[in-house]
């Protein structure tokens, strides 16, 4: 079984960072906007080690909580090394786990943090991911200005940093979890990531379904990461194709953040896509009760795609239940 | 589902990119660089009494620092998505992707950073092009003498 099902874990707080396009997309009103690439910083990179900071403090600021009230902190992100979270943790005298899973680095840190804190009474887990446009693009793909020109299946690495508070209390219930395994279709192509993670977003979802003894319909949204609109009509014929499995109920954090004007190709990407989406957009409709997250990640490295290797995936997935 | 029908079921779910009309546009934005280039060309020729050799050497020296400016200031990438080949087939392509590159890199050091890093997409077509002048200027040499 590669699930685990949690008894006392609950997301209790969040707070979201939104770059200077996505704060222009079809979500408005984060927690905080940005209005530039560099947040007052020198690089971008500094710039996103900022944003983390910044929803550290803010999450500590708004539930009267000092760093010692966290017992855990677990950040993640698309830089090498995962160097943005370890910059960021280094101010704060915090336990401190860096996760890496590419796009589904979120999910795996919530259902770290959950199983961290479940059962034991008064600990606290952090869960912080960030992405930012220019970083991923100058490590991913082309130096920043180079125009280089992208085909439609291309996804647009999305700005901005959502952090999670995990206790013991809350209205939204982390009610189970499912561990992915690695998933390889023998794609090659680093522009068309939406197709490398949907078998890997399926196979995660069936294996939801096995263990939990469900059935789609006993969620009221799946909500995958950033599998895009290529991706997304993948994973739903992957699907139904290979497990029989057909939905209504599917939404894509991709293609919910950009408007079509804002010309992002197949839509956005990155770790933080999903908890955007999440927190800013399904949670305050007020519409669902019971949610299924999906996290999606092409573990792809430059080296890797150039030496022709097929591009691995992960997804993990966590089920949420929204307490009235 | 195996790997193969899974690649042909990617290939089907996959949008066809425009290449007609990609190539339509990038005719035109090349064709006017080069129209807007010859009516400078024509101009130092005519007015400033140049020759043929120094005045087209001075179009490409303008149009590297018109390319490198425009990339500086952020507006090419922008152009280059929408004029396609046609930006970056002339001498302005090749500009483009040195200043972008020695943008990225200038906040890691000038011989970490920006030095290593300054032809990391232009350097392919420094090496292949020498190289490929070298055989052709034999071949020039065997056929032509």
């Amino acid at each position: 079984m590669d699930s685990i099902k949690f008894n006392h874990a609950y997301l209790q707080d969040a707070f979201s960072i939104a770059g200077p396009l996505e704060k222009e997309g079809k979500i408005r009103d984060f927690d905080l906007e940005l209005d530039d690439y560099y947040y007052h910083e020198k690089t971008f990179e500094l710039a996103e080690v900022k944003m983390q900071r910044v929803v550290i403090e803010q999450l500590l600021m708004k539930n009267h909580l000092i760093e010692k009230d966290i017992h855990y902190l677990i950040g993640g992100d698309l830089s090498n090394q995962i160097s943005v979270s370890s910059y960021a943790a280094r101010y704060y005298k915090i336990p401190f786990l860096g996760v890496y899973s590419a796009c589904a680095c979120f999910v795996e840190a919530v259902l770290l943090g959950a199983k961290l804190v479940d059962g034991r009474s008064k600990k606290r887990a952090l869960v912080v991911t960030s992405s930012h446009n220019l970083n991923a693009e100058k490590q991913f793909r082309f130096p920043i200005e180079y125009g280089a020109l992208k085909p439609k299946t291309t996804t647009f690495t999305a700005t901005g940093c959502v952090g999670a508070l995990i206790c013991q209390e809350g209205k939204i219930r982390i009610e189970g979890a499912t561990i992915g395994k690695v998933v390889d279709m023998g794609i090659q192509d680093a522009t068309n990531m939406g197709a490398v993670m949907a078998p890997a977003a399926a196979s995660v979802l069936y294996q939801h379904l096995q263990d939990f003894k469900r059935n789609v319909d006993d969620y009221d949204l799946i909500l995958t990461g950033d599998l895009g609109s290529v991706g997304s009509a993948l994973f739903r014929e992957y699907l139904k194709r290979t497990y029989h499995i057909s939905m209504m109920n599917h939404m894509d954090a991709a293609t919910e953040i950009y408007k079509t004007e804002q010309d992002t190709y197949a839509g956005a990407s990155g770790p933080v896509a999903l908890p955007l989406v999440l927190f800013n957009l399904v949670l305050k409709s007020h519409r669902y009760q019971k949610i299924l997250i999906i996290g999606t990640g092409s573990l792809h490295s430059p080296t890797f795609v150039n030496q022709k290797e097929s591009i691995p995936a992960i997804s993990h997935a966590v089920s949420l239940e929204v307490l009235s | 589902m195996n790997q193969d029908e899974y690649q042909k079921l990617v290939k089907q779910f996959t949008p066809k990119e425009r290449k007609f009309k990609n190539a339509v546009v990038s005719f035109l934005v090349g064709g006017c660089i080069g129209f807007v280039g010859q009516i400078f060309v024509t101009i130092l020729t005519e007015n400033y009494h140049l020759g043929m050799i120094e005045a087209s050497s001075w179009l490409c020296l303008f149009l590297i620092l018109f390319a490198s400016v425009l990339t500086a200031l952020g507006f090419f990438d922008t152009w280059v998505t929408k004029g396609k080949a046609g930006f970056i087939i002339p001498t302005t392509g090749f500009a483009h992707s040195i200043t972008s590159a020695a943008l990225d890199y200038k906040k890691e050091g000038l011989i970490t950073g920006l030095g290593s890093n300054f032809f990391k997409l232009a350097g392919s077509v420094i090496l292949y092009g020498i190289i490929s002048a070298f055989f052709f200027a034999v071949l020039g040499v065997i056929f032509y003498g």
